[in-house]
């Protein structure tokens, strides 16, 4: 059996599937409901200065949904916790005590001002939290208070912060990041110049759900008026999946150890997120779609996942993907794929052949079999491996790609696989084409 | 290739080509294919407090095994599966479901078509089965307590699965030559082909700590108090080995016999061509068994196969799948008519004398004075079993014929419990035979262990 437990920054849980801070994780019944089900450790809903937040009395939440009614995004407008501070202060103590093998971190939210930050982490440290999370991505409400993403989008801030932070606090701290940014490196590596222990990423994208086309209102709406929210599930997991990736492979950063955020619904995606080099992850939708009980498929998924490659820790297989995140110049052009349908499987629906005849590149035949019956074939002779007949094709394990082996003719381009590489960086179209030798 | 089926008079074999028996006794259901489980398995809702786990006797968390299907993680479906039912595999292939989950999915409210579960778990325990891979569940340490588990039907497996996984020795008695009892004697051929009873039976012995001993009858070669004095605690899981009579004179005549012989004889048969069946068969009864048996019937080649039931349709005890089963496969179903008396002539069943019935206001049967004959060169009885109490002993106390016990399987008789259909209160489904054992192991252990 593999031991999914996990050791991030010196604070052990015994799984690396962590609650977000989040809604899941504002209250002492929530948390426990949470630790009862087999959660590794949370990440406190964030807590700043009294007197609290207040929240809207109308919708905070929202989803976007798959034709099947399947949640893949949703969307929220809540602040940091609306319950004043000493009674979060309390359940924390009170959780940690009764849940000392889970992680207990706090997330914070306070003016950008040192006397503040100085005032409550000692505060932090008091009721026994593991560590603390700064929160500098919420991209709604807070900004427009100096607080969140306006700092998150500013790396000297978040670096003066961070400093603070490991100035007045000996907890362990994680810079959570906006991703509302442009280039994720910045704040990354203001973080780790301010002594940040992690980052953890990413925090929710600025995003408006739709608009109700009856009442001309945006959706969802409080009283006809609403306001951006931040989007977060399924949906982002590719967005959050590359920022980890460029930070995991920025020399900079390198070694930075990251908690990975955004779209964990399953153990599969909790392994990608950790093969890019995450120690832990943590989850909010998918448990505020499903419920708490979710972890302990992601736990024996992981662990069954683990025992078939014979990765006995985490540690084994954490940031083994990472070398293969390159610059595009890098890829190899000499490299040939080509789609294969899979005519046993093939349902004939025709989508693939419409979408390459229609947006692509004219590759794959619609026929008629000799008893009339429809048939879809792939052209090699114009088909480029673009994916894109794999990418929509709605049944499982049916078009995929193969690599032409080294000697193989490119029916389309009549040119021979040698299997040497070679890049852009070389290629003569390119009018900056370095000489080999210096590539 | 589809050919004309010998039509002799009589009972006999042969009546089929060897491919079509092949055929026939094929799997009934083709097992779902990895696209199809996939597709399957997205439809699941994930609910909260799941009314198809509420449905099942044994509890087992459906949403959980199905997401992990979904998840492609079909080694941790079959745990979820097993962990709750250890027969999970023999029930995905013989459980009512139509009656238990699948009737409670949410999914039926919009669209009539609910979450294929019972398919979904054959398509994880078939994952498991076909790959063990290391073992899903450890002993705990042993307890030095050892137990006769008596009967080695889904019942006691089920028992000595669950005292075996705690630690305790388990020695398991079965009056047959084979164990798996109704799931190795008493299923239709086709529900349950490749030997899978005995696969499951075997994986199921793989936890250790549990040692067989075939071929031994209680009241013959033990007994209920002979065990009890060598062992820590006594498990009861018999079954049904008494059949109904009709209630009328049964000659002695060829072609008259029980449903539950003929099913028997058919899963121990390798050739099925050697397996007799009449060209006109009646099947009196109208339960499973019945089914079982009237569908087989047809499968061996006989020509005319009627299933007669004294009450109706709604009444009997097959489910309505089981029963529009038969009827696609050539059986015609009659309804309101009891048996009066079994034709012969010349030492062989001829036929059966049927009387038409009407329901009383009470609910209850009467004959009317109308009958009818049905020919027939062979007779099956299908009308249930019944519990024979001199195995066990008069000491055990019954309730309506059959083993009282409290909620976790207790009888009157201390350190002796008992399980599946020979105890009184069950709905005789292989499903509720596997929770009673698996109630009673931790009745027991809790019992013996403190714990």
């Amino acid at each position: 059996m593999a031991d999914i437990s996990s050791n991030f920054l010196g604070i052990k849980s015994p799984n690396p599937f962590w609650l977000a801070s989040a809604p899941p994780t504002d209250k002492e019944i929530n948390v426990t409901r949470a630790f009862e089900a087999g959660w590794g450790g949370v990440v406190w809903k964030t807590l700043g200065e009294d007197p609290s937040v207040v929240n809207v009395n109308g919708p905070r939440y929202s989803t976007l949904m798959s034709q099947d009614r399947r949640v893949i995004g949703l969307n929220n407008i809540e602040l940091i916790t609306d319950r004043p501070l000493q009674q979060n202060l309390d359940e924390i103590r009170r959780v940690k005590r009764a849940w000392p093998d889970r992680a207990m971190i706090v997330s914070l939210m306070v003016p950008c001002v040192e006397e503040s930050w100085k005032r409550i982490l000692p505060m932090v440290e008091d009721v026994g939290a593991d560590g603390i999370e700064l929160n500098f991505g919420c991209p709604h409400g807070m900004s427009e208070r100096g607080m969140g993403a306006a700092v998150g989008q500013v790396p000297e801030y978040i670096q003066m912060v961070t400093e603070w932070c490991k100035h007045y606090s000996r907890l362990p701290v994680i810079v959570k990041l906006t991703p509302n940014i442009t280039d994720v490196r910045m704040p990354a590596r203001a973080a780790k110049r301010g002594g940040a222990d992690a980052v953890s990423l990413i925090n929710t994208i600025n995003s408006i759900m739709g608009v109700d086309l009856d009442t001309m209102a945006m959706h969802p709406s409080t009283g006809g008026w609403g306001s951006h929210g931040g989007y977060c599930g399924p949906a982002v997991k590719p967005i959050a999946l590359n920022m980890v990736g460029e930070i995991a492979r920025d020399p900079e950063t390198a070694g930075l150890p990251i908690s990975g955020i955004g779209g964990v619904t399953t153990w599969r995606d909790a392994a990608e997120y950790i093969a890019l080099g995450c120690g832990t992850v943590q989850v909010c939708t998918a448990a505020m779609v499903y419920g708490f009980k979710i972890v302990q498929d992601m736990c024996d998924g992981l662990s069954n996942f683990m025992d078939a490659h014979g990765y006995k820790t985490i540690e084994e297989f954490r940031g083994k993907a990472v070398p293969t995140v390159k610059d595009w110049k890098q890829l190899n052009l000499k490299h040939v794929d080509k789609a294969v349908i899979n005519q046993e499987s093939c349902i004939q629906c025709g989508r693939c052949h419409v979408v390459c005849e229609d947006t692509s590149h004219q590759a794959i035949f619609y026929k008629k079999g000799d008893n009339g019956e429809r048939r879809f074939e792939i052209n090699e002779a114009e088909c480029v491996g673009c994916n894109l007949c794999v990418s929509i094709c709605p049944v499982p394990e049916t078009i995929s790609m193969r690599t032409l082996a080294v000697g193989e003719v490119d029916a389309r381009t009549g040119i021979q696989v040698t299997g040497e590489y070679g890049n852009w960086t070389t290629h003569p179209n390119n009018p900056q084409c370095l000489v080999a030798a210096q590539a | 290739m589809e050919s004309t089926a010998n039509r002799a008079c009589g009972v006999h074999g042969a009546r089929l080509n060897l491919v079509e028996y092949a055929v026939n006794f094929s799997d009934s259901h083709a097992p779902l294919t990895k696209p199809q489980a996939l597709i399957e398995a997205e439809r699941c809702y994930y609910c909260y407090d799941a009314p198809c786990t509420t449905a099942c006797p044994t509890s087992i968390d459906i949403p959980s095994f199905i997401a992990r299907i979904a998840q492609g993680n079909e080694r941790g479906a079959a745990k979820a599966i097993l962990e709750a039912n250890p027969l999970g595999g023999m029930c995905a292939r013989v459980c009512p479901t139509e009656t238990l989950c699948e009737q409670a999915c949410v999914r039926n409210t919009n669209e009539d078509k609910p979450v294929e579960i019972g398919s979904l778990q054959r398509y994880a325990t078939d994952a498991l089965f076909d790959a063990p891979g290391a073992p899903l569940f450890t002993r705990a340490p042993s307890t030095g307590k050892r137990i006769a588990v008596v009967g080695a039907g889904p019942a006691g497996l089920a028992c000595a699965h669950g005292l075996a996984l705690r630690g305790n020795d388990v020695v398991l008695f079965d009056a047959n030559a084979k164990l798996g009892g109704l799931n190795e004697y008493g299923l239709a051929t086709y529900k349950t082909t490749n030997g899978f009873a005995q696969k499951e039976v075997d994986w199921l012995l793989s936890i250790g700590g549990i040692s067989v001993r075939c071929n031994q009858r209680l009241g013959r070669d033990m007994t209920v108090d002979s065990l009890l004095a060598s062992y820590d605690a006594v498990f009861l899981g018999i079954g049904l080995s008494g059949v109904n009579t009709i209630g009328i004179a049964e000659p002695q005549a060829e072609g008259l016999r029980n449903a539950v012989e003929f099913i028997a004889e058919l899963r121990q048969a390798h050739d099925y061509s050697k397996v007799p069946v009449g060209r006109r068969v009646v099947v009196i009864g109208g339960g499973m068994t019945a089914v079982d048996a009237a569908v087989q019937a047809t499968k061996l080649g006989a020509e005319d196969v009627t299933i007669v039931y004294r009450r109706g349709a709604s009444a009997m005890s097959a489910s309505v799948v089981e029963q529009r089963w038969a009827q696609t496969n050539g059986v015609k179903i009659r309804h309101w008519s009891a048996p009066r008396e079994v034709l012969c002539d010349d030492g062989k069943v001829t036929g059966v004398r049927f009387v038409m019935t009407s329901q009383r206001a009470d609910g209850g049967i009467t004959e009317t004075d109308e009958t009818y004959d049905l020919p027939a060169d062979m007779v099956l009885k299908a009308i249930g079993q019944t519990y024979t109490a001199d195995h066990a002993g008069a000491h055990i106390a019954l309730q309506s014929g059959r083993i009282a016990t409290d909620e976790e399987g207790r009888t009157n008789v201390g350190r002796v419990w008992a399980g599946g259909d020979c105890r009184f209160g069950g709905r005789d489904l292989t499903v509720e035979a596997v929770e009673h054992g698996k109630v009673a192991a931790q009745s027991i252990h809790a019992a013996l262990n403190g714990a």
